[in-house]
Formats: structure tokens, sequence, C-alpha cells
């Protein structure tokens, strides 16, 4: 009887307590799924609902939130689906989740090849993967992603594993420029390099260079900039190493992008656009550059001084929806070279 | 009971198998050539070395802290279980911050040594294979050492004592009587550390250690296959009930159950000489590095980054949020579990054996793949609801179900079912059938069983059950993050959005009240438990 009770009691504090979660599906309302960790966008949502007065409710995950858009179906609260990772941004739209998000504010300030011709996605900020070299023992100040196989850098590189998104996407991108024969054997080259196994996170390559075990690794650029400029106990390791912006040898630097997406049932549809319109507004794409250290979207936008630093970002000129194609021959070479092995 | 337990259970099972159905063309041929080998040797490896260290220290520590006086064994006996109230990859995290060639232990070296970097000298790798099986070996050996300790508690004694009295040596009890007797236990806590590492990504993956589960993953994000993801998870299922029916077998030929006679307690061999300050180091080690070690870690990152000064207030809103799933989940799971084991000791039907199995099995899905085969059974059923809310001329109810904190309270007792019943089964498993044959020929109908002998007996079972199942649905990450409403946020899920980000000190405080909040069963449980043995011995005496 008396676990009857505490059980009651105890239902009847959980439904106080997440009663708040579901009754604010409300009408003023917009409800976002996110792949960007919510502590990073919340300041952008506080002064969106600054701005309109629309509250924003959240739900942040690292994976799966296209299959549980898509469980939920017609019933689904979901809104928006902000999500990382071209590879990803494809995935929503091939669920059937999406709806073309129509905005003639959006086409005018995103570039025809950070979005989707359909409308189903738009890019709002990028980043680029880049090689993070020792300031010590490192001379060059230019690399092509080719050189990485150079056997000059043997027992030289770091990298986390190969599988991680960010690295298929760049591995994705060299197939589409040296089709898939040539990037198995520059994998093999760069597997060979390999100072260690690849293991960590972006951060790592940092750490591991500055502490002599290898000179130069992969990663993207906001990792330098928070640990520069955010993070006291991570100073040093980006000062022990400079960023190097590589380029394709027939192109130029791999960028990816952070999107948005209309989910296909959005239950507050004119939210979500006024949502959508204001992440590539002025206010929202200086967030993006200061606060995440991110490439803005939005012409005319700068960005923040330490990234600027990097020098000037070519952006490779392959349409990104190519380099998604590409996803799956990258993620089967990875395992043929054993390269997380 | 049993057959709820095993239906709920099989929902999420069979939606995953549903999913494997899909199309994955050429798919298997690859996996089979270049990744199933390598990931399958790896966890194996992963998981044997998890096994050995586990038991090592999970099942030694239990037998010396029933058996033995020593000093510090009161504290030590309720700070064992606590490395399972840190999150394995947190944990993870903190090795390597310590240990890596940055770290103080390696600045120390080279400042002694003279060296200039980590170039010049060798040290062990924490980003490694042997790296992850010490590391989940310290942090999962609670499972052992809290099934064991039950099972040395309550049994123990009763065959110890004639045995300590006909002259045996304490190594001769420990080969002949106490670890046959512990088997069960044993496994039952050797299983559930497995199975928990079979689950983890974050710690495997940031150890650049690429398990089967690792590679699910990659099917799923990199090559955009549900399907050919579900297809792995099922091939991953069938190895895991392979397993566990191997135990089983292993198991089914050693039956040992207490006589009639009530729980005993036997007063400790005092150890003296050296023989007592090696107890109390062997059971501080795995304390110190399990949990010590990473809780003052994380206690330093608190303090240096005032963490407690900029108190986020919404911390505390958090906390109660997960306490409440936490304590909610736990109950229900405990009433399923034990109803289930103690119905298929009433009533050996083939469908209650077979419910009780299944319902095992959701601990051996990762957490993501089970919240994803979860999803659409529940919105399957909240979809009925809706129908029936407008058949009536009402409106639709929304997501009843899948959007509300159900869907999470759900997937735990779920995932965590396999705890009640594991260690339900063990503990049961010493209670001679021969007592409930008796209560039943005097009329005693399954309640009064339940009543007057299961639960009694097993009590420490209960318990232990209940500590773990509480503690892991604290710290669950993978399935809370998928399934949770908009706006709610968890303890795990609040510190993951550091460690995502790579500073996971940032989610330090949030680690540190896991821990609080874990500490307070853990000793409340151990110490009533102690309580209530000594209360029955004096009661007898």
């Amino acid at each position: 009887m008396k676990t009857v009770r505490a059980l009651a009691r105890g239902a009847a504090v959980v439904s106080a307590i997440v009663g708040a979660g579901s009754a604010s599906a409300q009408s003023g309302d917009v409800n976002v799924y996110t792949y960007r960790e919510s502590k990073l966008i919340q300041p952008l949502f506080d002064a969106f609902s600054r701005d309109t007065g629309i509250k924003v409710n959240v739900i942040s995950a690292s994976s799966g939130l296209e299959q549980r858009i898509k469980a939920e179906g017609a019933n689904s609260p979901a809104d928006v689906l902000l999500t990382v990772d071209i590879g990803r941004i494809e995935d929503a739209v091939r669920a059937g989740i999406t709806q073309p998000i129509k905005s003639d504010v959006l086409d005018k300030i995103v570039a025809p090849q950070y979005r989707d011709p359909e409308g189903h996605w738009y890019g709002i900020s990028m980043r680029a993967r880049v090689v993070y070299a020792s300031k010590d023992r490192v001379k060059e100040t230019a690399l092509n992603y080719e050189d990485l196989s150079d056997p000059k850098w043997k027992g030289k590189i770091c990298i986390r594993s190969g599988q991680y998104i960010y690295n298929n996407a760049l591995f994705a991108a060299f197939i589409a420029h040296h089709g898939e024969a040539k990037t198995e054997a520059w994998l093999s080259g760069l597997k060979a390099n390999l100072a260690q196994k690849p293991s960590g996170g972006d951060r790592e390559v940092a750490r591991d260079i500055a502490a002599g075990k290898c000179d130069i690794g992969v990663a993207n650029t906001y990792y330098w900039a928070l640990m520069l400029n955010k993070e006291p106990d991570r100073k040093a390791w980006a000062e022990a190493t400079k960023v190097i912006l590589p380029s394709f040898q027939n192109g130029g630097t791999h960028v990816n992008l952070s999107a948005v997406v209309l989910a296909r049932y959005a239950p507050n549809k004119a939210n979500a656009m006024k949502l959508v319109e204001w992440l590539v507004g002025e206010e929202a794409q200086h967030m993006y550059a200061d606060l995440n250290y991110e490439y803005p979207v939005r012409p005319g936008v700068a960005v923040n001084s330490t990234i600027a630093g990097y020098g000037q970002l070519n952006p490779d000129t392959i349409p990104l929806s190519k380099i998604a194609d590409h996803k799956r021959a990258a993620a089967n070479l990875v395992d043929k070279v054993g390269f997380d092995n | 009971m049993a057959v709820t337990a095993g239906l709920a259970a099989i929902a999420p099972l069979a939606s995953l198998i549903v999913l494997a159905f899909g199309e994955t063309d050429d798919l298997w041929t690859h996996l089979a050539r270049y990744v199933i080998p390598a990931a399958l040797a790896r966890t194996a490896l992963l998981l044997a070395g998890v096994a050995v260290v586990t038991i090592l220290i999970g099942a030694s520590t239990a037998w010396l802290v029933t058996t033995f006086a020593f000093p510090g064994r009161d504290a030590l006996s309720w700070l064992l279980p606590l490395p399972l109230a840190i999150p394995t990859y947190i944990v993870a995290y903190v090795y390597v911050d310590i240990l890596d060639a940055l770290g103080p232990v390696q600045s120390a070296l080279r400042a002694v040594f003279g060296w200039h970097s980590a170039a010049d000298y060798w040290f062990p790798n924490v980003r490694s294979l042997a790296g992850a099986i010490l590391l989940f070996g310290f942090v999962l050996y609670p499972y052992v050492y809290l099934a064991a300790r039950a099972m040395f508690q309550t049994q123990g004694p009763l065959f110890t004592e004639p045995a300590r009295m006909l002259g045996a040596r304490p190594w001769e009890l420990v080969r002949r009587i106490t670890l046959p007797l512990a088997r069960p236990a044993i496994s039952v806590g050797v299983s559930l550390a497995l199975l928990e590492t079979l689950n983890d990504i974050g710690a495997s993956e940031y150890l650049g250690v690429h398990t089967l589960t690792l590679s699910i993953f990659t099917t799923w994000l990199n090559r955009g296959s549900l399907a050919g993801a579900a297809q792995m998870a099922c091939l991953m299922l069938l190895i895991v009930i392979a397993l566990i029916a191997l135990e089983r077998r292993g198991r089914r030929r050693r039956g040992f159950a207490a006589s009639a006679t009530e729980l005993r307690h036997l007063s400790p061999i005092t150890l003296t000489g050296p023989a007592r300050w090696i107890a109390c180091i062997g059971c501080f080690v795995p304390v110190m590095l399990g949990f010590l070690l990473p809780a003052g870690y994380l206690l330093h990152e608190v303090m240096v980054r005032g963490l407690l000064v900029g108190f986020d207030v919404s911390l505390a809103r958090y906390a109660l949020t997960t306490v409440a799933l936490a304590s909610i989940a736990t109950a229900i799971t405990l009433a399923l579990g034990f109803s289930a084991v103690a119905a298929l000791r009433y009533e050996k039907h083939p469908m209650i054996a077979t419910s009780v199995n299944v319902a095992g099995i959701g601990y051996a899905v990762p957490g993501t793949v089970l919240a994803l085969g979860l999803l659409s059974p529940l919105v399957q059923v909240d979809e009925s609801i809706n129908a029936l809310a407008q058949a009536f001329g009402g409106k639709g109810v929304g997501l009843m179900l899948a959007g509300s904190s159900a869907a999470l309270i759900i997937a735990y007792v779920i995932r965590f079912l396999a705890i009640a019943i594991g260690f339900a089964q063990a503990g049961f498993s010493r209670i001679s059938i021969d007592l409930d044959d008796v209560a039943r020929l005097l009329g005693a109908g399954p309640g009064t069983l339940a009543r007057t002998i299961h639960l009694p007996l097993a009590k420490p079972a209960i318990f232990g059950a209940a500590l773990l199942i509480f503690v892991d649905c604290l710290k669950e990450l993978p399935a809370t993050l998928l399934l949770r409403p908009l706006n709610v946020e968890t303890l795990a899920t609040y510190i993951y959005q550091f460690a995502t980000r790579g500073s996971f000190e940032q989610g330090s405080l949030a680690a540190l009240i896991i821990v609080a909040v874990g500490i307070l069963p853990v000793i409340h449980i151990t110490r009533y438990a102690d309580i209530a043995t000594r209360l029955r011995l004096n009661a007898r005496s």
C-alpha cells in the first residue's frame, strides 16, 4: 500500500515537473529539435524571444532526431530542425520530414551553393575542416589536403576517427574531387602517416600536438578559437599550434554547414518561418560569428577576428549536395583501409 | 505481470526487427569483409578483459567485506559501489586529462626526469584497448560487488560456518564453498557489467576502441542506413542471447538453495597483522581509482571554475526531474522484474518463462537503438488513443506517450528490467523451493508466498537491484536524449551538452549532483541491509 501511495505521489511530482514540457507546445511558441547543443544556441533563442515575443521550446540530441520526427508523424510537435553536416541534412530531406521553406528573404541572403535548390534546407553557418600544426616544428604555412599522404609526414599526423561525421564529409569531398581509387590510395597514405590510432576529439589534435605526440592534425575551425579565447586551461594547446587553411589542388577549403529545416507537419509554421528568417538576420549571424566562431552565411557580416587570423577562407566550389552523394563510399573506404584499426 | 514485462520489452525489439527488413543493397558484403571481423574481435577482447577485471575486483572485495573484519571495513562496504554513480564517459575524460601527455602525472615525470616532450619516453596510452578495459573494469565492478555481496551476506555463513568449525582454512572455504555458491550472483553481476560495456558509445569512441556498437552507429549515421544498423543490432542481440543462454546452462547444473532456516549472520573473522592492512588497501584501491579520484577531479573543476558561485539555478529543476523519473522507473522495474520471476517460480508455464527471458534483453540493446525502436510502437498507441478520442467526439490529444515523460519511464523500465530479473533470479535461487511447496500445501496463495517468504528472503537482492536501477536511471543518457519531451533536461543530458562541446568540466557540478543523489541510496541501502541482518541475528540469540 505504501508503495502505491509513494508511486502516486511520485507521479504527481513528475506530472507537475514535466507538465511544463508538454503544455508549453502552444500557439505563441515554436518547437525546435536541434543537433546544436542547446547551451550553444540558447543565447540565440533568447534574443529571438526578446525580439518577437515567441517562446522557443527545445529538444537537443546528438542523433536520431530525424527518426523521431518521422515516427511522430502528423502529430509531431516539431516545427524546425537545426542540423549539422551535409550528409545529415540530406538524410532529413530523404526521410520525408521536411517541407520547402518558401522565403524570398532567405533566397536573397543565402548563396545558392549553401541551400537546397528546392528550398528544403538552408545553411545558416559554416565551419571549415582545416589543419592544426605545431608552431615550433612545422615551417609550412600552406598545405593541400593531398599533401597529408606525403611520406614526409610519417608518424606526425593526429586525427580523430575516420568515421566521425566531419572527417567523413572531408573524405567524401576528396572523392568528389579525385574519385574513389585515388581517395583510397590517399587514405592509406594518411593512415600510414598517423602518429597513433585515431581517438579523442578535435581538441585532442591540438592537445597531442602541444604534447609533442604529433606535428599536424585535422580539425574544425572553431575549436582552436574556443580554446584560445574561452577555455583558460586549454589556451596552451592553442598557443602551441597554428591553423592552416588547406585547399584541394583543384579547388578550395572544405567547408561544412549547420542548416535549418522546416518540419513537414510543423504545427506553428508561421512562427517557425519567423525563426528561420531571424536566424540569417544581422544579429543572429553576428552571434554565430562571435559566440560560436563560425563563418556566417550572410554576406557582409564579419567573421570573428580570431577566425580572420587564419587567413582568407576560399571555400571549395563543389556543391555540398554532390559531396553528400559520396558519404557512403567514403565510409566504406575508411573501413577498407582499416583507418580506425 | 511476467507476460506484461515480456511484452513491454518485445515492442521495441519487434520494431527493431521491422526496421531491419529495410533495403540495404550490398552493405553486408562490405560489413562482413571489412567491419565485422575486426569489430567483433575487438569487442570480444574488451568484454573478456572487462569480465576478468570486474570479477577480480567485485567478487574479491565483496568477499573481503562480508567475511572479515579489518580497519575501515564498514566505510569501504558502502564506498565500494560508488564508482557506479559517475557516467563512464566522464570517467574516461577525467583519466585522459590526468594521464595524458599534458596531464599532471606525465608533466611531473617530465619534470623529474628532465624529458622535454612526450616523444622522449614511453608511457602507457589511456586511449587504447587496454586503457578501456581497465577503465570499464574500475567503473563497472560494482555490479559484481553488489550481486556477490548480497549472496555472501545471506548464504555464505550457512555453509562456511560449519566448514570453519571443522577446521577448513580460508582459502579452502573460498574455493570449495564461497565461489561455487557465489557463482550465480557473480554471473549476474558480470553479465550486467558486460551488457553495460556493450551499450557504451561515448567512452569507447573517445578512447578509440571501435566496438560493434560503434560500428552500428557508423552504419546508421554515415551510410544513412538505419536498416543496416538495425540488422547489426539484431546480430549483436543474437550474440548476447547466445551468451546469456550459455551462462544459464552453466548455472543450471549447480543448484544451491538455503534450507528453511533463517538468515544467519556470522561474526566476521578478525584479521590481524599485515593481512588486515592488505584487505583494507585491496578494498580501497578500487574505491580510489573508480570513485575518489574522478569525483575529486570533478570537485576540483567545480572549485576552479567557480561553478558553485555562478550556480545555474535550472540545475535544481533538472535534478528534481531526474530523481522523480528515476524513482518511478525504479519502482515499476522492480515490481515487474521481481513479480515476473516469482510468477515463474509459482507456475512454470513456458509462456511466462519465455517472457522472463525476453524481458531481460532490453539491456543489451544500445540505448539509442532501443529508443528508436520504442518510438513507433509508442506513437501507434498514441494514434489509437487519438482515434478513440475523436470517435467519441473529442479532439485529438496529441502524443500522450511519445511526447511526454512516459516515454522516458517506459524506456528506463525496458532497459533496466534485466537488472531486476537478474537479481531476482539470483536472490530466489537461494530460497529452497521446498519452502514454497510447504507453504502452498498449507494453502498459501501467490500473494502470501511473496509476502511471507519471497520478499523477506530476497531483500538483499531487492535492495541491490533497486540501487543499481536507480543509479542507472539517474545517469541514463542515450535514450533520454532522444525521447525526452520539449524543454525537459535531466542531469545526464545537461552534462552531455558540455561534453559534446569538449568541455565536460563545465558540467562537473551536475555530475557531482548525480554522485550525491546516488550516494544517499547507496549508504542507506548498504546500511539498512546490514542492520536488518543484525537485528534478525539479535532476535534469534
